[in-house]
């Protein structure tokens, strides 16, 4: 991976979020989509959010990521109001959304282009990613001939070519198999501890949310809104057997019980 | 093996297990015709024998077949002429509603406007458009390719705006996410991701393109083969007119097998391909 210094500035919040709201516009009465969020992100920080089905997470998501404009409220990175997708950041969403028509290669280049970058300066960055990835030999291939894992990795590697400060990753492993979920977790915990990217990882799964971040914003819905934020300290690097320890057992109770009170989930 | 995935593999051409089982399967709808086909004419034939039929009622497929093989330069240049002319008015309307296509997605203005207008326009009959193109373009080339591109177009800018719409909206996002101009959205999203409906309407359009070469001849003909067929009906020489019917046939489906050999060529990662190529 390429070096990045780990402490990017002086300033704790690199993203701010204020008072963001959403509504949508449903025939009648508006819906509303988030309320009242407010949420600093340091900079190399690893934000987990989780929360039920339609509790905005993905909305929140592609409105930092300048996608979607807020209806009140702000959202600034690096005291810069964002209205349009800001530089130096890359996304990576649930379905790996490669282009079939692509080959494995010219998909991770992708982003180069739409950037109007030169594809020449990027084409061996392409293929170290891949490399580090486990796709080695598979450059030339199409999406097609790759397994839902090795497809997500593909959408990871494209994110990464460009080298991204913010990573925004909206439920990137929710379609994928237990065991191959494990894998692309414990990958992209070490990406992290290497690079100290800011990354903000949208998921249901409780035990992902700990596992990986350094926070877990516990949303909740109707409206969307958060219900608490956990800081998890354990330390890093975490390998996958941190899941049995006593500790990590904690965090995932606690949050199971927030969701719980919150009649989403039944207790144990 | 479960009745479903018979049904399944054969639908998709799947070949995994026992190949010469597959090939013969694959084949089956190739088999299929030659055998409808071949009893057919063997039952015309017959027919044509048995009860005497005059031939400028109905000529015997061997007389039609050996007026062709008799007269190889004359049928090739008649078909040549009908070639270019559908061809070059296939190619018109290619490039037109492609182009067309981009410009109703891009703009809400001409989406509004020429799309709707498109659309109200379909239903009318174009070849009723070919008189009027003679008056407009003489009695040449011109008005012939006109026709054939003017109904072959319709298919083909209503395939490919559709395909063009068909996206998924992840796809737009990524590209937006990279601060990806315009130009590129439709250039690098879009356009490949409608490929495989412009090769859709492209296929119907180039069988739309031969009817409007044969309308322009009938019309205002010195050649081609919807001439030929004219001119046999004035001299009650079926034959003649069975010949040149039968060659249009050829024509055309080869010029199907070109689009679709030139779709898999150019889409050989499109879902419809994949069995062909194995995974």
């Amino acid at each position: 991976m390429e070096s990045e210094s780990v402490i990017r500035s002086s300033d704790p919040a690199y993203i701010s979020i204020h008072g963001v709201e959403k509504t949508y516009a449903a025939d009648g009465s508006p819906i509303s989509a988030l309320k009242g969020i407010d949420l600093d992100i340091a900079a190399g920080e690893f934000v987990s959010i989780v929360g039920p089905s339609g509790c905005g997470k993905s909305t929140l998501l592609k409105c930092v990521a300048g996608l979607q404009a807020v209806s009140s409220g702000s959202i600034s990175i690096r005291s810069k109001q964002v209205q349009t997708p800001p530089d130096n950041m890359a996304i990576v969403f649930q379905r790996d959304v490669l282009f079939d028509w692509r080959t494995v290669l010219d998909n991770v280049l992708v982003l180069v282009e739409f950037r109007g970058l030169r594809r020449q300066d990027y084409e061996q960055r392409a293929l170290r990613l891949l490399k580090d990835y486990g796709l080695d030999g598979y450059a030339h291939r199409f999406p097609w001939e790759l397994s839902g894992g090795m497809r997500q990795r593909v959408a990871i590697c494209r994110a990464l070519i460009v080298d991204p400060d913010l990573l925004l990753m909206d439920e990137p492993f929710g379609a994928l198999d237990a065991m191959t979920r494990d894998d692309l977790n414990a990958e992209l915990e070490r990406l992290w501890y290497e690079t100290r990217k800011t990354i903000i990882f949208i998921t249901h799964g409780i035990d992902e949310a700990v596992y990986l971040g350094d926070r877990v914003v516990v949303m909740a819905r109707n409206p969307g809104r958060i219900a608490e934020i956990v800081p998890i300290n354990i330390p890093r690097p975490r390998p996958l057997s941190i899941r049995q320890t006593e500790e990590f057992g904690k965090y995932v109770q606690h949050i199971r019980h927030l969701f719980a009170s919150m009649g989403l989930v039944k207790a144990e | 093996m479960s009745s479903t995935s018979v049904i399944s593999s054969r639908r998709w051409g799947l070949s995994k297990q026992n190949e010469p089982m597959n090939y013969w399967r694959k084949t089956e709808q190739t088999r299929t015709i030659i055998v409808v086909l071949a009893v057919l004419v063997v039952v015309w034939e017959m027919s044509v024998r048995i009860f005497g039929i005059r031939s400028f009622l109905l000529p015997a497929p061997t007389i039609v077949l050996s007026d062709i093989i008799g007269n190889p330069i004359f049928f090739g240049k008649q078909s040549l002429y009908t070639l270019y002319v559908t061809s070059v008015g296939f190619l018109i309307a290619l490039v037109g509603g492609v182009l067309a296509a981009i410009a109703i997605v891009s703009s809400s203005f001409i989406d509004r406007t020429f799309y709707t207008l498109l659309v109200a326009t379909n239903s009318i009959p174009k070849v009723a458009l070919a008189p009027l193109f003679v008056i407009w373009l003489g009695t040449g080339g011109a008005p012939k390719i006109a026709i054939a591109a003017i109904i072959a177009i319709f298919p083909i800018v209503i395939n490919t705006t559709v395909g063009l719409r068909a996206i998924d909206n992840d796809m737009i996002d990524l590209a937006r996410s990279a601060r990806a101009p315009r130009r590129d959205i439709m250039l690098k999203v879009r356009f490949p991701n409608a490929l495989p409906s412009v090769f859709a309407g492209a296929k119907i359009g180039i069988s739309f393109a031969l009817i409007g070469a044969i309308v322009g001849e009938f019309v205002a003909g010195e050649q081609g083969l919807g001439y030929v067929i004219l001119t046999s009906q004035a001299t009650f020489n079926s034959t003649r007119a069975f010949a040149a019917i039968l060659v249009l046939g050829v024509l055309g489906t080869i010029m199907f097998f070109i689009i679709e050999a030139i779709e898999r060529w150019m889409l050989p990662w499109h879902v419809s391909q994949r069995s062909q190529k194995g995974r």
